[in-house]
């Protein structure tokens, strides 16, 4: 799977020995504001290795892109706010470093690829000069050495006649190539992880899968960690190794992609999962989870799913469920399999 | 590019011809005879009146004094005064002094006011920016006149600083005072233009692309917020340094400037028609460059325009 040379892996693995690329470790975030204070991720557990993708599933309002930005250093502080947790990025917690060790980690280390394009390209700056900007200030190249490696870089995002397209700006470029060119500007410094936040969900239905596909041939190559940010089960399916599923700001259940799409843990993830279309159910109507996503100001009391859960109990409208490792039949432990369900042994067997 | 500038150069012919023309019968069909003025309370002797109307070119119809002005006008004869003259030496004396007091205004305004309100937009809704609310507003409501009085009060009278009106007005040090008070109503509203502007693309998603690429602050400030929010304050200098051209009656009066403004304004109070439209023709000329290089500065800074 990876063609990268032996050498990066080998250096990559000696700083992180036996830990992995990032670790979330009880992540809590808040947002202060006059409606009161928006409880956005309570208590995130994750981590992602080198050349290892973590797809981060979730409804809007899940905390999935909060938990990203967190990771990132780009949450507007205030209103936001860290109230617990750490961010263990190679062994260090990155809430504890300086705004200027995190600002050398940003682009550098952890670069973040965003939804739309248009906009998250600077409209009034040529894309070359967007793209040398990260040689021009991290590594202190040249205005020219910077827009050989920006047209270097468009070409390995296949853009085609780089050289010509290099002094054009975003507009004059269609939706898919913005994309491309977004992808180019995270992978510039080679980082170790990109974090990818709804990178197709502007795109058509045709770019989606190319820009995808290029996606994870390019995270192959340089055998970094991946984190998918996406509320589309039919992205996630090709190119994560393992799924967490995100509601109200907490990790429902993680899973290797294809267990998890097998046999879901949690009533939730089995909702989505019902709720995608599928062309042998013709004619029948689309199943849609209950209810409306949880209001972050109140989250229910117990299991934040509980209003909108078939099977929910007394137990589930009291205690907040733990993240269970998920057995088998006999007992044996499902590997990377958790789900946060008082009631995981019947969704998954039952 | 090449183009563009030609197209706009086009245009700029009738907009100069009509504003010529407007002024040229506007100024001849103002009530009096400049001509019987020059004899004062005296009854003027015929002869003299009529030889003196026929120097002027008084005597023929209205049509042919407007054919002869404008033909004058394209040879770069731009008459006499009544008292003989040459409108074109009046004018070079005043429009130096007005361009000196204009580009000191300019940069006072330009300067400080987007400093003050990139601070105030980055700072918004804390105590700076609401000092810088509530000044504006006062500088904005104050009448041009009040503010000057003051300024001569404070710094002239007071603390002695400089004489309350202007004895060269070709000096840059002298003009300082009448510039901040001609700038400083333009410069409340660059502040609170900058300020909305750049509150407004803070929060845009390529800032926060700006942050996530690890740029320093002060790069994701100077190259990507400035360059975005300059564009529609960028509108309102352009017209104003227009403005500014044409002279400040008001704030030149006060502190006896020798400029446009002044010279101006004895031209309308004498009926001095051709003196009258010779500024106008130059004044022109002046605001149409003026927005002639807005529109380019706006294709620098934002390329979506340019390729439009």
């Amino acid at each position: 799977m990876t063609t990268a040379p032996e050498k990066t892996i080998a250096a990559k693995d000696r700083l992180v020995p036996g830990t992995p690329l990032l670790d979330v470790r009880d992540l809590h975030v808040e947002f202060k504001t006059r409606d009161g204070v928006a409880k956005a991720v309570n208590g995130v557990n994750y981590s992602v290795a080198a050349g290892e993708t973590l797809a981060v599933l979730g409804e809007s309002g899940s905390g999935k892109s909060v938990t990203a930005q967190t990771i990132m250093g780009i949450l507007d502080m205030p209103p936001g706010r860290v109230t617990a947790g750490e961010i263990m990025f190679r062994g260090r917690d990155m809430l504890k470093m300086s705004n200027e060790e995190r600002r050398k980690i940003r682009g550098r280390k952890i670069a973040m690829i965003f939804q739309d394009a248009l906009s998250s390209l600077n409209p009034v700056l040529s894309v070359g000069y967007q793209l040398g900007e990260m040689f021009r200030v991290h590594e202190g190249a040249s205005r020219k050495e910077a827009k050989a490696k920006a047209i270097e870089l468009m070409d390995r995002v296949r853009i085609p006649a780089a050289a010509q397209r290099v002094n054009d700006y975003p507009h004059q470029f269609s939706g898919g190539m913005r994309q491309r060119i977004m992808i180019a500007m995270a992978l510039a410094l080679e980082p170790d992880l990109i974090i990818a936040d709804e990178p197709t969900t502007a795109l058509d239905v045709t770019v989606q899968a190319q820009v995808m596909d290029l996606l994870a041939e390019l995270q192959a190559e340089y055998h970094m960690g991946l984190i998918l940010i996406t509320h589309d089960l039919g992205v996630v399916a090709d190119v994560a190794d393992k799924i967490a599923v995100m509601y109200a700001g907490r990790i429902v259940e993680t899973a290797p992609v294809h267990d998890l799409y097998a046999r879901p843990a949690h009533p939730y993830t089995k909702g989505l999962l019902r709720s995608i279309p599928r062309l042998d159910q013709k004619g029948e109507e689309l199943y849609a989870i209950k209810g409306l996503p949880p209001n972050l100001y109140k989250v229910p009391a117990g299991c934040a799913f509980n209003p909108r859960c078939d099977v929910a109990t007394d137990l589930c409208r009291t205690e907040i469920p733990a993240l269970h490792q998920v057995t088998d039949r006999d007992g044996a432990e499902l590997a990377g399999r958790k789900s946060a369900c008082h009631l995981w042994k019947e969704t998954l067997h039952g | 590019m090449g183009r563009f500038v030609a197209r706009r150069l086009l245009q700029m012919i009738p907009v100069f011809l009509g504003t010529v023309t407007i002024i040229f019968f506007m100024t001849r069909m103002l009530p009096g005879d400049p001509a019987a003025a020059m004899w004062g309370d005296k009854a003027a002797d015929p002869a003299q009146l009529a030889a003196f109307k026929h120097r002027m070119g008084l005597d023929v119809s209205i049509g042919q004094q407007y054919l002869n002005y404008m033909g004058d006008l394209f040879r770069g004869n731009f008459g006499e005064t009544l008292a003989g003259r040459k409108v074109i030496d009046v004018i070079g004396e005043a429009l130096p002094v007005t361009v000196r007091l204009a580009l000191l205004a300019f940069v006072f305004e330009l300067v400080v006011g987007v400093g003050i309100g990139l601070l105030a937009g980055l700072r918004r809704g804390k105590a700076f920016d609401k000092v810088t609310l509530v000044l504006t507003l006062l500088l904005i409501s104050i009448p041009v006149p009040v503010l000057g009085f003051i300024f001569q009060n404070v710094f002239a009278i007071q603390l002695k600083w400089i004489t309350p009106t202007v004895q060269d007005s070709m000096n840059l040090g002298q003009l300082m005072l009448p510039a901040i008070v001609l700038g400083s109503l333009s410069l409340a509203y660059v502040a609170r233009l900058t300020r909305t502007s750049i509150a407004e693309n803070v929060k845009s998603d390529y800032m926060r692309t700006a942050i996530a690429k690890g740029l320093p602050r002060r790069k994701v400030i100077g190259t990507h917020l400035l360059r975005n929010s300059m564009i529609p304050v960028v509108t309102f200098l352009g017209t104003d340094l227009g403005a500014l051209m044409g002279g400040a009656i008001v704030t030149e009066g006060i502190f006896n400037v020798k400029g446009v403004g002044n010279a101006l304004y004895h031209a309308i109070n004498l009926n001095e028609g051709a003196t009258v439209s010779g500024f106008v023709v130059v004044l022109v000329l002046v605001y149409l460059a003026a927005s002639l290089i807005v529109d380019l500065l706006y294709a620098v800074l934002d390329p979506r325009i340019r390729y439009a």
